[in-house]
């Protein structure tokens, strides 16, 4: 099986200063990856790079069959704090902008269908006409879930969906996110490493560099071969996985 | 009532009642989309900016409006070259234009020979004076605009929204926003008449923040600015004809009345 997206010796820059270097990573079906690093390490530079939001100074991202033309299955959701929220427009409008480039027949009339449909199942469907400044953060996480779902896309990429949120949206988030999972692939972004290790089925961590790790438990013998600056912090029982250094 | 009636049939008050019609329209719109996208400070220096084209108009004697679109469209894509190719920030390369527009501007009248009797009708409007081809050239850009948002609604909103999102959805941002970028240019110039360089933020900002108090919907912010601007331009026009003070003025003064007014009510209600 051809993975989905295949990234072979990335690097990204932002005026000269590389952000990203050699980075190779693959994304097959039904994976769920995910993203982890320290603020500025380059998270999110490659979640653009992959959208074809940011152009690499080097290195390739091949895209499967399925994958390829104008309007890749790609379904985004942004960080939140990118949003104006004071900006006039309402909820369903927001959800269906996901699907602005389909254009089969009646789309405009499935698009409704199926923007309805993901707000019954997100349990939003009663803040439908409101607008979007009005919403908790919980509220516009799960709004822009429904907007990056709303395309059918192949492959989901989330940018901390668990920034402004609370305990109870983000154990919900992850439910939701685990059942996505049997039908398409994810590339979840956080900072919040003892969240994320609990659901997802392999790490990338991501600091300039990009280490992976094909399982959601790091050894203390990987552990000891890199190095990556992440650190939690836990108190009492919860399980939590520490991450130590890489070692470049 | 039927001194209103009577005023009707001047002439020169019915073309100011046509002025105000396509003004409200273009500017309701047009606004509506600055006001959502928070483009005001470059929308102010575009206006400015055009100032020097109708001094350079004076100057070499031809339209004056062809001066001033030149001029905000030069202005519209330096704002756009100076902060994305040439790395000045943005509200700083803003600045620079607004007033090179405007220092150009000056010089070039202070160069004409002899007295320039419009001047001050292009820097403060004067909506009684509108010329009967200037009102068809509002009519045509009042066409365009309704038009252009009619057929591209959602993707304007979509882009206005989330540009990134609609950039990975494969939308032509860059073209949406170049065209748009010229239909605020052409607004503000073919709307000067009516309220003057000085003041045109006016009706670009105030009926938008009034409706704003009614919705939240963009479509309907569309249509609702549109209306306050219409109510507040007659509303001014008969106030600056019967109390004989100008025009321009006296619309501005009424459009932040009401914004006030139902502002109040709505804190009340």
């Amino acid at each position: 099986m051809d993975p989905l997206i295949k990234i072979e010796n990335l690097s990204v820059a932002y005026d000269k200063v590389p952000v990203l270097e050699n980075v190779n990573l693959e994304i097959h079906e039904n994976d769920f990856l995910g993203v982890i690093g320290p603020n500025g390490g380059g998270k999110t530079t490659l979640l653009k790079a992959i959208l074809g939001l940011k152009k690499p100074e080097s290195g390739k991202i091949h895209f499967s069959k399925e994958m390829s033309g104008r309007k890749k299955p790609i379904g985004y959701l942004p960080q939140v704090r990118h949003i104006d929220r004071k900006f006039p427009i309402t909820v369903f409008d927001v959800v269906l902008s996901g699907g602005i480039m389909q254009n089969r027949q009646n789309a405009k009339s499935i698009a409704k269908d199926k923007a309805e449909a993901l707000l019954e199942e997100m349990g939003v469907i009663g803040i439908r006409n409101k607008a979007i400044g009005e919403l908790s953060g919980g509220q516009m996480q799960r709004v822009f879930l429904c907007r990056a779902l709303l395309s059918d896309p192949k492959l989901l990429i989330l940018d901390e969906p668990d920034t402004f949120v609370d305990n109870r949206f983000e154990g919900e988030l992850y439910e939701k996110l685990e059942k996505l999972n049997e039908e398409l692939a994810i590339l979840l972004v956080s900072h919040d490493v003892g969240t994320i290790t609990s659901c997802v089925k392999s790490i990338a961590c991501v600091n300039k560099y990009l280490h992976y790790h094909p399982s959601n438990v790091i050894s203390q013998e990987q552990l000891a071969n890199y190095n990556c600056p992440i650190q939690i912090i836990s108190h009492g029982e919860i399980p939590h996985t520490v991450l130590k250094h890489h070692h470049q | 009532m039927s001194a209103i009636l009577e005023l009707f049939s001047y002439d020169f008050f019915q073309k100011a009642f046509l002025a105000a019609v396509f003004a409200s329209i273009s500017c309701g719109i047009i606004g509506a989309y600055i006001v959502s996208r928070r483009i005001v400070f470059i929308s102010g220096g575009i206006t400015h900016a055009s100032f020097g084209g109708i001094g350079l108009a004076f100057f070499l004697g031809f339209n004056p409006l062809l001066g001033a679109v030149l001029f905000a469209v030069l202005s519209a894509l330096g704002i756009q070259f100076f902060t994305k190719v040439a790395e000045i920030r943005e509200d700083s390369s803003i600045a620079i234009w607004w007033s090179l527009g405007m220092a150009l501007g000056i010089i070039f009248v202070f160069l004409t020979p002899g007295y320039t009797p419009n001047l001050m009708s292009y820097l403060f409007g004067n909506i009684l004076t509108v010329t009967t081809s200037e009102l068809w050239w509002m009519f045509m850009l009042n066409t365009v605009i309704v038009l252009f948002f009619a057929v591209f609604l959602r993707k304007i909103l979509y882009i206005a929204f989330d540009e990134e999102f609609a950039r990975t959805a494969g939308l032509p941002v860059a073209l949406f926003n170049y065209l748009i970028m010229v239909l605020i240019a052409l607004t503000v110039v073919l709307n000067i008449r009516v309220v003057g360089i000085i003041l045109i933020l006016s009706l670009l900002t105030i009926p938008q923040a009034t409706a704003n108090l009614f919705t939240n919907d963009f479509k309907r912010l569309l249509v609702y600015s549109s209306l306050f601007a219409f109510v507040g331009t007659i509303a001014g026009l008969f106030i600056s004809y019967f109390l004989n003070i100008p025009s321009g003025a006296a619309i501005i003064f009424t459009l932040v009345v009401i914004f006030g007014l139902l502002r109040l009510v709505k804190s009340f209600v």
